[in-house]
């Protein structure tokens, strides 16, 4: 099925202040890839992923999901299959409680209400947060928060899981413990991040992402090897990456 | 300020909950008739801004003391009246409930002091007036300056006039106003200027947002001038019947207990439960010489003649002081008794 | 509202009285919400030399805070931080309205004292019946109540909403005031063009939050209806809260309680 293939041609975004944040992007994701899109403050990478479930709309060119291009007439079907995690959790989770919180897209999906419940404990489970349902978001901590914000889009059962920033925040062990949950998920998933490393722990491919265009697209690892790629774009290896301080020996 | 539940009467407060949440139910029904669901959380998102931007202080020049943003009028220029009336209305709730800022049947006083007075009678009939066709900057800080003052007058002036009609309160009517309105003259101008000020920054950063809130339809048209009479109208309908129970019986307000008893609606008693209600009142005044409030020169006149009814009034007075005590008492020792019980159990 | 930081912490306490779990709490919200709206009423209703036939309405929030387990102390001093504001305004009646009404023994008290002494109690017993019922139904639930009773529901998603994002944003207002007198060495609060850019930043930074939150929503597949999912039973427990308080407060409000024991007392000793 091709339904968790993203395809995007020759993007082009402009905002209406006259910023050109997309300057022609062009990749395809297949199906169960796990994808890292990178790339320097500015780059373009947030207003890529609002394009993948059309919250914005493409000045140029065309974003497709599945076997549906993004428009207007499909994002009921869009925003099903792509389930769209933002950066700051407190955006997301909106609603009194976890519960009602998780089960706010299965309702919108007009599912009966057994089977939200069964969603709800079904997506919290998953992220390991089922003690957190009746709690209210505010007083959850940050990786908790994370993980229910994880939930709310699990419950819908999308194909494809786009996650902005996902470690951002986070203590270590709260992020390790976020990365072995990524790992276990076998959607097709797109981050953006600053976390290399976890990207070299999670993508197999990466994107990176320069002045609104792809300057390189290819396996993780070899991008990281690419010093000179790297600092033109303003980044640089995953510290797991670098020479040890402390033997000096390098990888 | 705010109206206070223990400076209220109930024909007063009912009154103004009517009227207020016929307001609410008017206005929800308004922004959610509109395209634009982007307001949802807009206006959410802005009630809690005003809380948290109510919390920081400024410096009001050459007095050296400190003020903060009132910000309803703020609203009502982002957000159009229907949505910055509800807005402000739900902050006024959860002031009430958290904060216990006037408390809860006082809340239909200041939601029409400050939501309704904002956004439906400052917002369209002085800056939307002023502002007119093409604002400039200077049209609009004068726009703003003039409403943040009036705003603060007619608010204060409801208060004033709740409090009057409640009767709770001595203070007569001239000497509150004078009390009042001053103060309130220069809290409005400090208003206007913080307004001002925070409006011009966001003019400066984000015109879009402004220009958007200006775009939105024209304002203090016919449609809305016939829902702020009806309104009006509505208020002096119900304050008039409910006021003309409170003063057939000025100490009891009985017509409250029989909507206890009898029906939901705060709807008038008939004449039987209020007639038997009154008596029951009288039989138990606890003050001896409530019932001479009304002739009190002639209670008094008695109370001298009659050195042996006032003895027996001592006598009541004392029970009376005695049974307060006992009563406070044994409403403090039910906690220890039950939570005692609830530990065990 | 004295420093941020004091509101805010009190915000909060009061906030998760709520996640309590005694009968109480577990009662259906419309009921609460009924049975404080018929205290108010009848504390209210009384004429303004009442003080005495008040005092057994203390009845409720003491038995509230015991079976509800609350913390007294705290419900207290916030109650008695309210008060001054009504003493405000009650501490005129002494000075307006002199007329002798009581005598206890050989002090004359005029009715300006006593109607002041009852504004204080009044603002006491319904200060204390707001935060009570907050701290033993909790706001979301109070507003699934309101809507139940008739509250329109863009009204209460508004309030939600209200709710959800106070914690949030007085974070950061806290964040961005503590971060600007760290700079001010005096301690004082901004100027008034300082406090213009100040709460102009923390403005279009919260309309950058609602617009995120709304593409938030959209990705959730938000159409502009919200589905609520508070089941809630109005059952015999909730009729029998109810009735029974109401009942009690009438009968607070018809008999004079503290009199007729004061009678009996008085009665037993002769």
């Amino acid at each position: 099925m091709s339904h968790h293939i993203v395809e995007v041609k020759d993007l082009r975004h402009v905002y209406p202040d006259g910023t050109e944040a997309l300057r022609g992007v062009s990749f395809r994701i297949t199906h169960g890839e796990s994808v890292a899109i990178i790339g320097a403050n500015g780059a373009g990478k947030s207003t890529l992923l609002l394009h993948l479930n059309g919250c914005l709309v493409p000045t140029e060119g065309a974003v497709r999901v599945g076997d549906f291009p993004v428009t207007r007439s499909t994002l009921p079907e869009i925003r099903r299959a792509v389930g769209m995690v933002f950066q700051d959790p407190d955006d997301q989770l909106f609603l009194p409680t976890v519960r009602e919180d998780v089960a706010f897209g299965p309702l919108n999906l007009g599912l009966p209400p057994d089977e939200v419940e069964r969603r709800v404990e079904d997506a919290l489970e998953r992220v390991g947060a089922a003690h957190l349902v009746d709690r209210p978001p505010y007083h959850l901590s940050g990786g908790e928060k994370r993980r229910v914000a994880i939930a709310t889009v699990l419950s819908m059962e999308p194909s494809i899981l786009v996650l902005d920033e996902p470690t951002s925040g986070l203590d270590p062990h709260a992020r390790r413990r976020l990365m072995g949950l990524l790992g276990e998920f076998h959607h097709t998933k797109i981050f953006t991040s600053h976390d290399l490393d976890m990207v070299l722990d999670l993508c197999e491919r990466t994107i990176v992402l320069h002045e609104g265009m792809v300057k390189a697209d290819g396996p993780t690892r070899d991008i990281f090897l690419d010093d000179r790629l790297l600092a033109d774009c303003r980044l640089e290896r995953p510290l797991s990456m670098q020479g040890c301080p402390i033997c000096g020996t390098k990888k | 300020m705010h109206m206070a539940d223990a400076l209220l009467s109930p024909a007063v407060g009912g009154t103004m909950w009517a009227v207020s949440a016929g307001a609410i139910a008017y206005c929800s029904a308004k922004v959610r008739s509109e395209p634009d669901e982007r307001k949802v959380p807009l206006m959410g998102v802005l009630g809690a801004f005003l809380f948290a931007a109510q919390m920081i202080n400024f410096t009001i020049p050459a007095t050296g003391s400190s003020g903060h943003l009132g910000g309803g009028l703020l609203l009502a220029i982002l957000l159009g009246p229907h949505a910055a009336f509800l807005t402000i209305a739900s902050v006024l709730v959860v002031q009430a409930l958290f904060f216990g800022d006037g408390g809860l049947l006082a809340l239909g006083c200041n939601i029409f002091n400050m939501g309704f007075v904002t956004a439906f009678i400052v917002y369209p009939f002085i800056y939307k007036r002023i502002l007119g066709a093409n604002p400039s900057q200077g049209r609009m800080s004068l726009a703003i300056m003039l409403s943040a003052v009036a705003g603060l007058q007619l608010g204060p002036f409801c208060v004033v006039l709740q409090t009057y009609f409640s009767g709770i309160s001595e203070l007569p009517f001239s000497t509150f106003l004078l009390l009042m309105q001053p103060i309130h003259l220069a809290i409005g101008i400090v208003e206007g200027f913080v307004t001002v000020a925070v409006v011009s920054f966001v003019h400066r950063a984000r015109p879009e947002i402004l220009e958007g809130a200006l775009r939105v339809r024209p304002i203090g048209n016919h449609p809305l001038r016939g829902v702020l009479i009806s309104f009006l109208v509505a208020a002096l309908l119900t304050g008039g019947i409910l006021s003309r129970f409170a003063s057939e019986n000025p100490d009891g307000l009985e017509w409250a207990i029989a909507g206890v008893t009898g029906k939901e609606e705060l709807s008038g008693p008939s004449r039987g439960i209020y007639g038997t209600l009154a008596a029951f009142q009288e039989k138990t005044a606890f003050l001896p010489d409530y019932a001479f409030r009304k002739t009190p020169a002639a209670a008094v006149r008695q109370e001298e003649n009659d050195a042996g009814a006032s003895d027996v009034r001592l006598g009541t007075s004392v029970a009376g002081v005695v049974g307060s005590l006992l009563t406070l008492g044994i409403a403090c020792l039910v906690p220890f008794l039950l939570r005692k019980r609830h530990r065990v159990t | 509202m004295a420093t941020i930081d004091g509101t805010s912490l009190d915000f909060r306490l009061l906030d998760r009285l709520s996640e309590g779990h005694s009968a109480i709490h577990r009662l259906d919200p419309r009921a609460k919400v009924l049975a404080t709206l018929f205290f108010l009423v009848s504390v209210v209703s009384f004429g303004k030399y009442e003080v005495s036939a008040l005092f057994p309405f203390f009845l409720y929030p003491a038995a509230l805070i015991a079976l509800a387990d609350l913390p007294a102390l705290f419900l207290v001093r916030k109650t008695a931080l309210v008060l001054p504001f009504a003493a405000v305004i009650g501490i005129f009646n002494p000075l307006l309205d002199s007329r002798i009404l009581l005598h206890v023994g050989p002090l004359a008290i005029s009715g300006g004292w006593i109607s002041c002494a009852s504004i204080i109690v009044r603002a006491a017993l319904t200060v204390s019946a707001a935060f009570i019922l907050v701290s033993v139904t909790g706001f979301p639930s109070i507003c699934a109540a309101l809507e139940r009773l008739g509250m329109p529901r863009t009204f209460a998603v508004q309030l939600l909403f209200l709710y959800r994002y106070i914690f949030v944003l007085i974070e950061e207002g806290k964040r961005m005031s503590l971060a600007r007198e760290l700079r001010t060495f005096g301690g004082r609060g901004p100027g008034m063009k300082h406090f213009g850019s100040l709460v102009g930043h923390l403005l279009l930074r919260t309309w950058e939050r609602a617009e995120r939150i709304h593409r938030a929503m959209l990705a959730r597949g938000f159409t502009g209806e919200f589905h609520p999912r508070r089941p809630c039973r109005f059952g015999a427990w909730e009729t029998l809260y109810l009735l029974g308080w109401s009942a009690l407060f009438l009968l607070f409000r018809l008999e004079n309680i503290p009199r007729i024991l004061g009678t009996l007392v008085a009665g037993v000793l002769e």
